[in-house]
Formats: C-alpha cells, structure tokens, sequence
C-alpha cells in the first residue's frame, strides 16, 4: 500500500526536510523561512501593532463589521469541531462496508435514503460539508452523500423546531420547509446521477489514512479538516460580515411589494448572508413585510446555498464542483419552494 | 503552511474559544446556551493541536520519506492562514457586542409573528422589571391593556431615534450576533438627554399611546412616559 509513504511524505516534520527541494511550490517566503516563523512574525507584529490596530477598526461601521465576523465564527466552531471530528471517525473507524450495507445498492434509491437520514444529523451545514466529503471518499455514491449535504442542515428536528418557534402561527412553515428541503435534496442527487461527472469533484488530497495507526489517522484527519474546512469558513464569514454591514434594510423595503422580485429578493439574501440554518427561521419571521412564500424560499435555499457554503465546499470538493453545484441548486431550490408555498400557503 | 504552524493556529483558536467561553466574552457573540459546546469545541481544538505536535515530534524516526507516486508534493492547505483572523478578532480586538450603530441600521424587530392572543398579567413589583421586548409587544399588539397603569421599569441603551430624539434600544439574539435586531421604544417625558450613544439606562415609566414608525420598515415604534432614569453600567448580558 501507498498509505504509510503518502502520509509522511506529505509533509515535512522537520526544518530540514522542509529545505527540501520536493516542498518549492508551496515555498511563499524564500527557502530558508518555514511557515512556523512566519507565524511567530506575525503574531508578533499583531500584539506590537495591538493599539494602532484597534483603532482603526474604532469606526462603528468597522466594528459592527467585526463584531459579525466574530460572531459567525464562535456560533460555527462547535458545528465546525464536532462535524469534523465525526467525519474522521467515519474516516476511520466506520468500515467501507457498512456503507454498502446501510445504502441500497442502486444509486438511485440511495439518494432517498441519504436525504432521509439528514434528520439523524442535528447541526448547521458547516458540519455537513466535511461529512459528505467522507462519504465520498469512503466509496459512497457521490449523489448520496450529496443528497445528505443538502438535507441535513434543513430536516433536521432543531431547525425545524426552530421554524415552528418562529412561526408560532403558520405551522405550514414548517411542513413547507421540511417537504421542499428534501424534494430539492432528492432531486439534485438524481441531477447528479444524470449530469453529474466524477471528475468535477476534486477531494484535497488528505494524508491515506489507511495502514497507519487508528488514533494517528484520526488525529491526522481531524487537523487537516479543520484547518481546511475552517480556512474556507474564514472566508465565508467575511463575506457574510460584509453583506450584513454593507447591505441596508431600507433596500429590502422597496422590493417586498412585487411578488416575483420578492421571492427573488429574499433567495439572494438567504445566500448573501449566510445565516446558520438553526437561526434563519427567526431572521425569516422578521422579514414580516414579504409574502410568506417569498419567505419560505429564504429558508430553503438558506441552508443549501450561501457564501460560506460555496466557499466551504469549493474548498472540500474543488472549484470545478462548487461552481455547478451552487446555481443549480439555488434554481432548484427556488422553483421547489416557491411550488410547495403555491400548495402549502 | 506545515503541519506544526497548523498545530499552532489550532492551538491559538482552541485557547481563544476557551478564554472566550469561560469568561463572559461570549456573550457578546452568541446565545448562553452553546456555552458547553464552545468549550468542548475549544477543548478538542486544543487536543488536535496537542496531537499533532506529538505525532509530528515523534515521526522523524521513521524512514518513509519520499513521494506517494504522482511525483507531486502534497500541498498542505494554504487557506489555514485565513485561522489566524478569529484568533485576531478574540484575543487582540474583542469587538464589543451590537450596540447603537446595528440598532440604526436595522428596522425594529417587532412583527406579527410575535404576536399573543393574550398577554399574562405583568411579574410583581413596582415598579415591574420586564424586558424592553415584553414592553414594546405589550405595548404595540395589546394596545397596553395588559401594562394598564402599572409603572415598569426596562434595561436598555441610548440610540438615535429617526427625528434625533434619543430612543431606548435593546438587540435580541436567536442564535448569534449576525441575526441580531434591535428593539426600539421612544421615550417621552422625563426623557434621558444628552446622553451618548451606547450609554446603557433603566428607564422606570408607564404605558403611553403615543407610537412613532421606524423608517427603516415602517413597523411601529412604542413609548414609554419616563418617570426617572438612570445611569447604568452595560449588563453582562446585553442582548435579550
């Protein structure tokens, strides 16, 4: 087996080995610098700038901004943590046949079953991406676990909880949440068996976990996900932060009244801001001014499409993948919704 | 970025998280209740970091050092960098929670959806201390009926109301601080003056029917007739 090369060889332990030649390409700092020192430097340079830095960022509008940023990112660390910590023990310690037992042998019953099991997964879609890449790479169908990566943030009995807390009295909200979430799961894992092409989705090599010590390669998996999957969170709440600063209510005011710009209003929203799906029910309730259907695709494409998703997921599946997989997803999500609040609401 | 600068990120994140969440710091962010979670969350941060340096320390002894085959390195993940800003943003800046600025930007949260067919009599005392959510529902769905004349006492800061009067604001969580919206109630009477923003005051008053609209979503915005008003420090918790 490759596994035990692949793992050391992955990266270099030592300074010396990190001299080497086979590392250059990711050599950002000349040779003679290892990522360590460049950290040391600059953390250093961040406690010495401490002050002038805080008050840069006194302005309000900055620090609305960073308090946003914050913010997102203590609400997702635990989603990120425990997602993380139980795609490794998928990694590790669930054999490659339990899958084939659990899922139906034909592809296109097992995407059903995965996006019925999205229910088992109480959490937000920052945990889900780095499951279903663990899916995958434990050998199953992609269109499974891509079914489950749509489902389980939105079925789940939290969120729906949620929605039902929200929407003390429109208990169709959450009949129409749940309904449409796993329509459009099911639907973009049949997509996906049609149209969908193996190569688009481009794992990040992670060290093969095979043949080396359980504990060890738990260890191995949890820290690269975490350190993958975290950076491309980073990157999402950035850009949430900005959306949630930048964008002023006012505009939302003008475009409630004409139905078709109001559904496709709050479908933008719901991407741009990128709110955990245990949230985004209350968000949605406030949002008392636009029709109840328009709301209803707020929360269905809120947990399936947004920055943070496709930042996490073109980190965890590739470019390639992420840049067709969220629009059409985000179509699917819009007309599903807005056809189950024609029948629902 | 090597497998021990990553250990070292991991281990800022963990420390910051746990710092974050065994002091009062958190509430600034997010709910009370994912206190336990940010914990273990931290904690098994700290243990990965822990972990790595242990197996990365322990290795050099074994001698499987070459290229899995493709001729190609492997890349560690660059966009671990990006880590650093939440370490950043916990340990050096430690934004304060919502306060003025996001109540002005945001229309006030009060909606149908809040609304009982019956509200229960006020808690006892006198004057009630209630929220200034509790208030404003009282006030705008039940038209005050159930406040009637008794004196109520709410916690909140100063914002800039929409004619520049001075407004009673209070941001309310359900989940963390980027679904935060603000609660607003106009003050007439012995109104709090010449206060700066994010000042935070118990204002003691009674119901008024006067009501102004927020113009950021047209929604109604109640008052309270002021009695007496004073200077407080910020709440541990300052959302409600």
């Amino acid at each position: 087996m490759k596994g035990i090369s692949a793992v050391t060889a992955v990266d270099p332990g030592t300074d010396q080995e990190a001299r080497g030649t086979k590392e250059a390409p990711r050599r950002l700092f000349g040779d003679r610098i290892g990522s360590v020192e460049v950290l040391a430097v600059v953390l250093v340079l961040l406690v010495l700038f401490r002050n002038p830095l805080a008050d840069a960022i006194s302005n309000p509008r900055l620090q609305t901004w960073t308090t946003v940023f914050v913010s997102v990112m203590v609400q997702a660390v635990p989603f990120l943590v425990f997602g993380v910590a139980l795609s490794a023990v998928i990694a590790v310690y669930v054999p490659r046949s339990f899958w084939s037992k659990a899922l139906p042998k034909h592809p296109a019953l097992a995407v059903p079953v995965a996006s019925g099991a999205g229910v088992i997964l109480p959490g937000c879609e920052c945990g889900a991406v780095p499951i279903a890449g663990s899916l995958i790479r434990r050998g199953v169908t992609p269109a499974a676990a891509l079914a489950f990566l749509l489902a389980a943030p939105a079925i789940n009995p939290i969120v729906l909880t949620a929605t039902a807390v929200a929407f003390p009295n429109n208990p169709e909200m959450v009949v129409g949440r749940g309904v449409a979430s796993l329509i459009v799961a099911m639907i973009m894992g049949w997509l996906w068996l049609r149209l969908g092409r193996a190569e688009w989705i481009r794992l990040p090599h992670r060290p093969d976990l095979d043949g080396v010590p359980r504990g060890q390669a738990f260890w191995a998996a949890v820290r690269h996900d975490i350190v993958h999957a975290g950076g491309f969170l980073v990157v999402g709440a950035m850009a949430a932060a900005t959306i949630n600063v930048v964008v002023p209510e006012r505009w939302l005011q003008t475009l409630a009244d004409n139905p078709v710009l109001s559904i496709l209003a709050l479908a933008v929203l719901a991407v741009l801001l990128s709110i955990c799906s245990e949230a985004d029910a209350f968000v949605a309730a406030s949002l008392s001014q636009f029709s109840l259907t328009s709301r209803l695709v707020f929360l269905v494409v809120g947990p399936m499409v947004d920055l943070k998703l496709i930042s996490m997921q073109a980190g965890v599946f590739g470019r390639r993948f992420a840049f067709r997989f969220a629009p059409t997803t985000f179509a699917v999500c819009v007309l599903i919704a807005v056809a189950v609040g024609a029948v629902l609401l | 970025m090597n497998r021990q600068a990553q250990a070292v990120v991991m281990l800022l994140f963990g420390g910051a998280v746990v710092k974050a969440s065994v002091t009062d710091m958190y509430l600034r962010y997010v709910k009370e209740g994912l206190r336990p979670f940010l914990i273990a969350a931290g904690v098994l941060l700290i243990a990965a970091a822990v972990m790595t340096l242990f197996y990365d320390l322990r290795k050099p002894s074994d001698s499987h050092d070459h290229d899995h085959g493709d001729g190609k390195p492997h890349r560690e993940p660059r966009v671990g960098w990006f880590l650093i800003l939440p370490v950043l943003g916990l340990l050096l800046v430690a934004p304060p929670a919502l306060g003025s600025y996001a109540a002005g930007q945001a229309g006030t949260a009060l909606s149908g959806q809040q609304q009982m067919s019956d509200y229960p009599p006020l808690p006892e005392g006198d004057p009630a201390r209630i929220t200034v959510l509790d208030y404003a529902s009282r006030a705008v769905f039940d038209k005050g009926t159930s406040i009637g004349d008794r004196r109520v006492q709410l916690t909140g800061f100063i914002a800039q109301g929409a004619d520049g009067q001075p407004i009673l604001a209070r941001i309310i969580l359900s989940c963390c601080a980027a679904d935060g919206r603000p609660i607003k109630v106009g003050m007439s009477g012995d109104a709090p003056n010449g206060l700066a923003a994010d000042t935070w005051v118990e204002v003691v008053g009674k119901y008024t029917d006067r009501t102004a609209t927020d113009p950021v979503n047209d929604e109604s915005i109640p008052f309270i007739e002021v009695e007496s008003w004073r200077q407080i420090d910020p709440p541990k918790q300052q959302y409600e």
